[in-house]
């Protein structure tokens, strides 16, 4: 294997995985725990976008209902607590496996359609899926619950803030680790392929829906992982959590970060999570007057969000080194 | 019961109508312009909010309807020129994203301008009281007058769409927009056509409907979701898709709501169906889509 390359791009990741552990020993030299409070939120949330990008970034596949597989997960958690269970061991697979079935239905009659169709349509299977939510008198119905117990894995604690932190992390790389073997290989260039030219995948034999039903069970396994520890993250589980407004954050999310980069949706759930926390500190109830706009500048004028900075960086290097 | 079923069988008609409403509109921005606009439910809202205000400053219900149509509709243009028009020739995500952005801002700035508090609208006395459409059932004239109202307009658009040259322009648009254009239509003009009676459309709807419900913060969305499910089962650009997958889904919904509980009743305990029936009701619609999705994936009408 090569070494990687000394780009700007690689700098900043390396930096950024490394700030993000080094947050704990931040959090317990200075006793500001808020900040690894506020940053384990950004994790769970990097892990779900990140799952999103899968599909939306390398498959091309708008899904406007992904926070469906956040609910999900959380709400296996949320009810094996409620019935005294709080081993994260059979927790986390519930979970994980819940949601990839559910995402295996509703890929199984999304993916039929394409274009407007399928943004539909996954938000509407989302919106079902509230609505069911809503509907679980015993656990909630539209308030939700608190989740009874956090979850313990061995002898991981997940009530403990340190530990969901580290626990989410390591969650986290895995995530990218996984999912950078998925997209570099054979499977990700195929799905890669379709979103460029679906027709010629399929002259050259494979079967394109097949392809994409399985990239879209993944990403919906891997984004119930990110609701199990939501609702530990939270100590809470609702519908609210799968509202379409949550799907549309994910959305710009992976955007603000970059759809082109594997650790884009990561830094977009750094930031999104930071500037929400900012912007509602100082603006109260009304910053969404300032986020809503930012978000129609960020579609209309940086599309490759915070790719095209270090791509712009990178080629001014490239051009002082020729 | 008779009495009830004939009310709700009403209602229903109303909910499909009310659909129809916005999803005629959005189902041609859809087809011509191949856009997806998640903000056409903040012209509903904006609609219910501006009768709120006109019908207050005018002291008139009949002028504050009329006003805050006609100002939804100069705010439906004024958002396609400035905004929504950039977005034509961007991919789907953009899109999603713009009218996301725009729908946060929307629903904030209502509550900054009108308060956070849900605001109801009152109706004149001649206009709120009863009569009876059959010996022995009365029902509300103004949900009566509403019905008749969105069912001209219905038609109207159906005469539009069917035998004017315009209709012929949008129904050529839906089908192939490059060819139209190719023919020397200006195809801009036509966008901006086809956008702005969509957005009157919802603004109609919306000032129509706010005097028998609550006018809130995100009132569109909910019912922009249901105007998606209306449009898949329809069919992207199918005006008649529309109409009649409207049409249907608002009885299923109605009258859903009316009869699961009891059905409920019939298979399971009545404990669990009184806790089941509700949340199948609200997830019916979906489910009917769904079942529409295996059959047909590119809905009713739609062209595959």
């Amino acid at each position: 294997m090569r070494a990687p390359e000394l780009t700007v791009r690689n700098i900043v990741n390396a930096l950024l995985i490394l700030g993000l552990a080094l947050v704990p020993v931040y959090a317990w030299a200075t006793g500001n725990v808020f900040v690894m409070t506020l940053l384990t939120r950004a994790l769970v949330y990097a892990i779900a976008a990140m799952s999103l990008n899968l599909i939306m970034g390398y498959g091309g596949l708008v899904s406007f209902g992904h926070a469906l597989f956040i609910g999900i997960g959380a709400y296996a958690v949320g009810i094996m607590a409620f019935h005294g269970n709080a081993n994260g061991l059979l927790q986390f697979p519930l979970a994980i496996g819940v949601s990839a079935l559910f995402a295996m239905l509703v890929g199984a009659l999304s993916l039929r359609t394409r274009g407007v169709y399928f943004i539909m349509i996954t938000l509407a299977f989302a919106q079902m899926v509230y609505f069911a939510g809503v509907g679980l008198e015993a656990y909630g119905a539209d308030d939700g619950m608190p989740l009874k117990r956090r979850s313990t894995l061995g002898p991981i604690d997940l009530a403990d803030r340190t530990q969901l932190y580290l626990f989410s992390l390591a969650a986290l790389l895995g995530t990218v680790w996984l999912i950078g073997r998925i997209v570099n290989s054979r499977f990700g260039m195929v799905i890669r392929g379709a979103k460029s030219n679906e027709v010629r995948m399929l002259a050259l034999g494979f079967p394109v829906f097949r392809y994409r039903l399985t990239a879209f069970t993944i990403a919906g396994a891997i984004c119930g992982l990110a609701g199990g520890l939501m609702a530990n993250q939270a100590g809470f589980v609702s519908p609210a959590m799968m509202h379409w407004v949550q799907s549309g954050d994910l959305i710009v999310m992976v955007v603000v970060g970059g759809i082109q980069s594997l650790l884009g949706p990561v830094y977009g759930a750094v930031t999104f999570i930071v500037v929400e926390h900012f912007l509602s500190t100082w603006m109260k109830e009304t910053w969404q007057l300032v986020f809503g706009p930012l978000i129609i500048l960020l579609a209309l004028f940086a599309r490759n969000g915070l790719d095209d900075l270090f791509a712009l960086l990178d080629k001014r290097e490239a051009g002082r080194d020729g | 019961m008779s009495t009830l079923l004939i009310e709700n069988t009403l209602h229903g008609i109303q909910l499909g109508l009310l659909l129809f409403l916005l999803a005629a509109g959005l189902t041609l921005v859809f087809g011509i312009m191949d856009m997806v606009n998640l903000a056409h439910g903040s012209l509903y809202m904006i609609g219910a909010y501006f009768a709120v205000t006109l019908i207050k400053t005018t002291d008139s219900f009949v002028l504050g309807v009329i006003l805050a149509f006609a100002a939804t509709l100069v705010f439906g243009i004024v958002l396609e020129r400035f905004v929504l028009s950039s977005l034509y020739a961007r991919d789907h995500l953009d899109q999603v994203l713009a009218t996301f952005g725009l729908i946060l801002f929307f629903n904030k700035l209502v509550q900054v301008i009108w308060g956070p508090a849900g605001l109801s609208i009152a109706l004149p006395p001649w206009l709120a009281q009863k009569i009876e459409i059959l010996p022995g059932v009365p029902y509300p004239l103004y949900r009566l007058v509403i019905t008749l109202v969105s069912l001209a307009v219905a038609g109207g658009l159906w005469f539009l769409i069917t035998r004017t040259r315009t209709g012929m322009l949008i129904r050529a648009g839906a089908s192939n927009r490059k060819m139209v254009s190719a023919l020397g239509v200006d195809i801009k003009w036509l966008f901006t056509l086809v956008f702005g009676l969509g957005a009157g459309l919802a603004g109609l709807a919306g000032v129509m409907y706010a005097p028998i419900s609550t006018v809130y913060s995100g009132m569109g969305e909910e019912v922009l979701i249901q105007a998606f499910v209306v449009i898949v089962i329809g069919g992207i650009g199918s005006i008649r898709g529309a109409f009649i997958a409207s049409l249907g889904l608002g009885l299923i919904d109605t009258l859903g709501r009316l009869f699961l509980v009891d059905l409920c009743k019939l298979v399971m305990a009545a404990s669990a169906a009184s806790t089941v029936g509700p949340a199948l009701a609200s997830m019916l619609i979906y489910l009917i889509m769904a079942g529409v999705l295996v059959w047909r994936p590119t809905g009713l009408f739609g062209r595959s």
